[in-house]
């Protein structure tokens, strides 16, 4: 039997405001576009989503069940620009078929800079979890899938059973990501790898004509779906949810993919859902799976180059970790948050350089002209942060 | 196929950008194999000589070994020089002294070539802003160069700004060959408001009488079409680039000081360069950073009036002002600089950033240029912006990775730019020109790269 395990990522950053060295109050963050692009994701993606989700969900009287990760900034801000959202989410969590995973609050690149930050920010995100939806993730995602060795032991160690993992091929060489794997010296960590091929064929090339498959129909799916029996167990479809509405508007026919396809799947009597927590409870890992380098899920090369790739990047991470301490010791819990907010991989990815002529996926949602005022920017806001540390 | 182009200056004669274009474009030309022939108007005040001379390259190495960075391997070119006055930002009494240098020339025996007066050519009288004789030595070299029309063939011509238009227009009409007008700059970016009705005149005229346009800009291109009434389908958009092979200098880098940072403007001083708004943006820097000098490279009809403003804000010892730089200075000055900053109210195009780009100076230019089309790995802000444009300076001048980030994504990226590119995109124009005309089919290069 397969199973498909579906996995969304929600998450807005909030985008800063243009600060110029000129400026010195404390407002760094641009209200009104953050309060637009909530009100227009949700309305494209967010609220149509849930509902044909929570659809479903009554439909299949639970054997159609979803994950997602919603990281803290977003729930922060759909509390506070689209409450509607909230009780959708609400609904959701409700129905008993739906997994929170857990990550950084901040979506944070803490891992990379900072532990204790990192676990502080990790647990923080658990409380907001199980403060809104009444349960305690048992699986960890990192930011963009940020991982390697050292992460899986660390993560390990706070009591997670459960670590999604980016399905890349130089990691996986000839194994397949449909099987689960453990971290070498810990049997009991289950590591769920992200079928990138099938998943990116929903995310990426649903609406692309010029792909040999398209149109992608939810039978066709469903038979690669099948496929997978033989050679392996589990479909990982991690991808953003923005994915539905938004990456692939409405007219791409995204949702009525999307509605058609638990019927399809439960066409082959022994492929069903499952949730990251119950594959890992079903299944033993089926090999030990070494990754001594950072991987991540972003981009081709499947590194931190989009985060880490150039002088500006490291050098405003570096500068902004190094305040730990001092924010830490001021005890000002307004200074705490926004050192946290300033700590979201979004800003970081501004500033990537890789690709900024041709125009791509990394100019969404960008409020920059071009990563270099991306940088300035938050680095005037840094500067101000730091002098009132002072 | 070969080209007669129409320029007005050349290295190492040269006021500004264009002779620098007009050189890049040539060599490009010579590399993909087309031959041309370039007329000038020859610079007073050098040997005596023919009416006309035709230099060979090896003539023209001998123009350029003051300057050793300009090669002449130019095995397609001819150049062409004619004696006329074609120097517009020169002072009148410069302009005069020129004059008086010609005359001599022309009176110590010189043949008088012959020309007739060329009554289709059609110049206005006088010209306010540039001094009157501009014009007629505009309309002289014309003339001049309509009687080149028996001595050469070629297939088609290409006139470089509008000092070269009415040149063209007599030489097209007097040959049948069609016409390909380059702009390089129009009267509303010299001008602004103010504008030149004769010289503006000239230019539409060129335009129209044109077979085809070439703006260096989308920028460019849009002034003609709204100021100048030239349909947008007869424009061309071919960038300028930078030459290949420049050589970065390697030395050490130069400073006034220990700990002071240096902010360069180099380009004629001039309202169409925004000097005023330069000078906002150093009293606004230097209201947040100690340890800065601005450096303003140049000369033009604002110098006074900058030096004077500076004074005014109280930014005079931190504001120099060395005058017009050549050759190796303008490089010591490029390795002096931690930036460059090029605040046009109106630039055309803009090739100085792509010089100070690959010196390895990070760059800040107006979103008015038409190099802000062209290039990703720069900062930009308006002109008018001054609050943006210093908060720009303080972050290149505090923050070392965002200058080695700028410095090596940018270098890179200009690397990218080729004349060869660009005279490609020109051959494109004259053969679509030329198979527009059923009775001179387009040649095939001569021996393509």
């Amino acid at each position: 039997m397969a199973s498909v395990c579906f996995y969304f990522q929600v998450h807005q950053p909030y985008r800063l405001r243009r600060y110029t060295i000129f400026d010195s109050d404390a407002d760094y963050f641009d209200e009104y576009h953050n309060k637009q692009i909530i009100h227009k994701v949700a309305e494209k993606c967010y609220l149509p989503a849930n509902k044909l989700i929570l659809d479903l969900i009554r439909k299949y009287e639970g054997r159609f069940k979803v994950a997602y990760s919603c990281t803290g900034v977003l729930i922060e801000q759909l509390e506070q620009y689209a409450p509607e959202v909230m009780s959708t989410f609400y609904a959701l969590a409700d129905t008993g078929s739906v997994e929170f995973l857990a990550e950084t609050y901040y979506h944070s690149l803490a891992f990379l800079h900072s532990r204790k930050e990192f676990a502080e920010q990790v647990s923080l995100h658990c409380d907001l979890i199980e403060h809104h939806f009444k349960q305690r993730p048992s699986v960890f995602r990192n930011t963009e899938l940020i991982y390697n060795n050292d992460l899986a032991a660390f993560v390990a160690q706070m009591g997670y059973r459960g670590i999604l993992v980016e399905g890349a091929d130089h990691i996986l060489g000839y194994r397949s990501p449909n099987f689960l794997y453990h971290p070498p010296g810990n049997p009991n960590t289950t590591l769920l790898l992200k079928n990138y091929r099938l998943s990116d064929d929903i995310a990426f090339r649903f609406s692309q004509r010029s792909w040999a498959e398209w149109p992608l129909t939810s039978e066709k799916f469903a038979d690669w779906v099948h496929q997978v029996n033989g050679n392996g167990y589990t479909v990982n479809l991690f991808m953003d949810y923005e994915t539905f509405g938004e990456h692939q508007w409405a007219d791409t026919g995204i949702f009525t993919f999307l509605e058609h396809l638990p019927e399809r799947i439960f066409d082959h009597p022994d492929d069903d859902f499952k949730t990251p927590s119950e594959l890992v409870q079903t299944h033993q890992p089926s090999g030990e799976l070494d990754v001594p380098y950072m991987i991540s899920w972003a981009d081709t090369e499947r590194d931190l180059s989009a985060w880490l790739g150039n002088a500006m990047q490291s050098n405003a991470l570096y500068e902004l970790y190094r305040l730990e301490q001092q924010v830490k010791d001021s005890h000002d819990d307004d200074i705490l948050r926004d050192w946290r907010k300033l700590q979201t991989s979004d800003h970081f990815y501004y500033m990537c350089t890789k690709y900024f002529a041709d125009g791509d996926v990394h100019k969404y949602f960008n409020p920059y002209e071009s990563p270099y005022d991306s940088y300035i920017n938050f680095m005037n806001v840094l500067d101000n942060l730091r002098a009132r540390l002072r | 196929m070969k080209i007669l182009m129409l320029g007005w200056e050349f290295p190492p004669y040269i006021s500004g950008g264009l002779g620098t274009a007009c050189y890049g474009l040539t060599k490009g030309m010579s590399q993909i194999g087309a031959q041309v022939l370039f007329v000038l108007p020859r610079p007073a005040g050098g040997q005596g000589g023919s009416r006309i001379q035709i230099l060979s390259p090896s003539d023209l190495q001998a123009i350029n070994a003051a300057s050793a960075d300009i090669p002449a391997d130019m095995p397609n070119v001819t150049i062409k020089a004619v004696d006329a006055l074609l120097q517009p930002y020169t002072g009148q009494a410069q302009h005069a002294r020129h004059l008086a240098d010609l005359q001599a020339i022309h009176q110590a025996g010189q043949p008088a070539g012959g020309h007739q007066p060329a009554d289709f050519v059609d110049l206005p009288p006088s010209a306010v802003h540039y001094h009157g004789d501009l014009l007629k030595e505009v309309r002289r070299y014309a003339q001049l160069v309509a009687n080149l029309a028996g001595e050469h063939s070629f297939d088609i011509i290409h006139a470089h700004d509008w000092m070269t238009y009415p040149a063209g227009i007599a030489l097209a009409r007097a040959t049948q060959k069609p016409l390909v007008v380059h702009i390089h700059s129009t009267e509303f970016d010299r001008s602004g408001k103010h504008v030149n009705q004769a010289v503006y005149d000239i230019e539409r005229q060129g335009m129209h009488a044109a077979d085809h346009v070439i703006a260096v800009s989308h920028l460019t291109k849009s002034i003609c079409t709204a100021r100048y009434g030239i349909p947008a389908d007869k424009i061309e958009v071919v960038y300028n680039a930078i030459l290949n092979g420049y050589q970065p200098l390697n030395g050490q880098r130069v400073t006034i000081a220990k700990g002071e940072k240096i902010v360069l403007f180099l380009g004629r001083i001039t309202m169409q360069k925004g000097p005023e708004y330069f000078l906002a943006a150093a009293k606004k820097v230097l209201g947040v950073m100690e340890n800065v000098k601005f450096i303003m490279a140049g000369s033009g009809d604002m110098t006074r009036r900058s030096i004077e403003l500076a004074a005014a804000m109280g930014i005079g010892h931190k504001v120099l002002f060395p005058g017009f730089l050549r050759g190796q200075d303008v490089e010591k000055v490029y390795r002096m600089a931690d930036l460059y900053v090029m605040p046009s109210v109106s630039e055309p195009f803009g090739i100085a950033p792509l010089e100070a780009m690959s010196n390895d100076v990070p760059v800040i230019i107006s979103k008015q240029s038409g190099v802000s089309e062209l290039l990703t790995h720069v900062l930009s802000v308006d002109f008018w912006d001054i609050d943006e444009m210093a908060n720009k300076i303080v972050a290149v001048l505090r923050h070392p990775p965002l200058q080695a980030t700028l410095r090596q994504h940018g270098s890179f990226e200009v690397r990218k730019l080729s004349w060869q590119d660009s005279a490609q995109q020109c051959i494109r124009v004259y053969q679509s020109v030329l198979s527009a005309r059923p009775n001179s089919p387009a040649e095939p290069l001569a021996n393509p790269a």
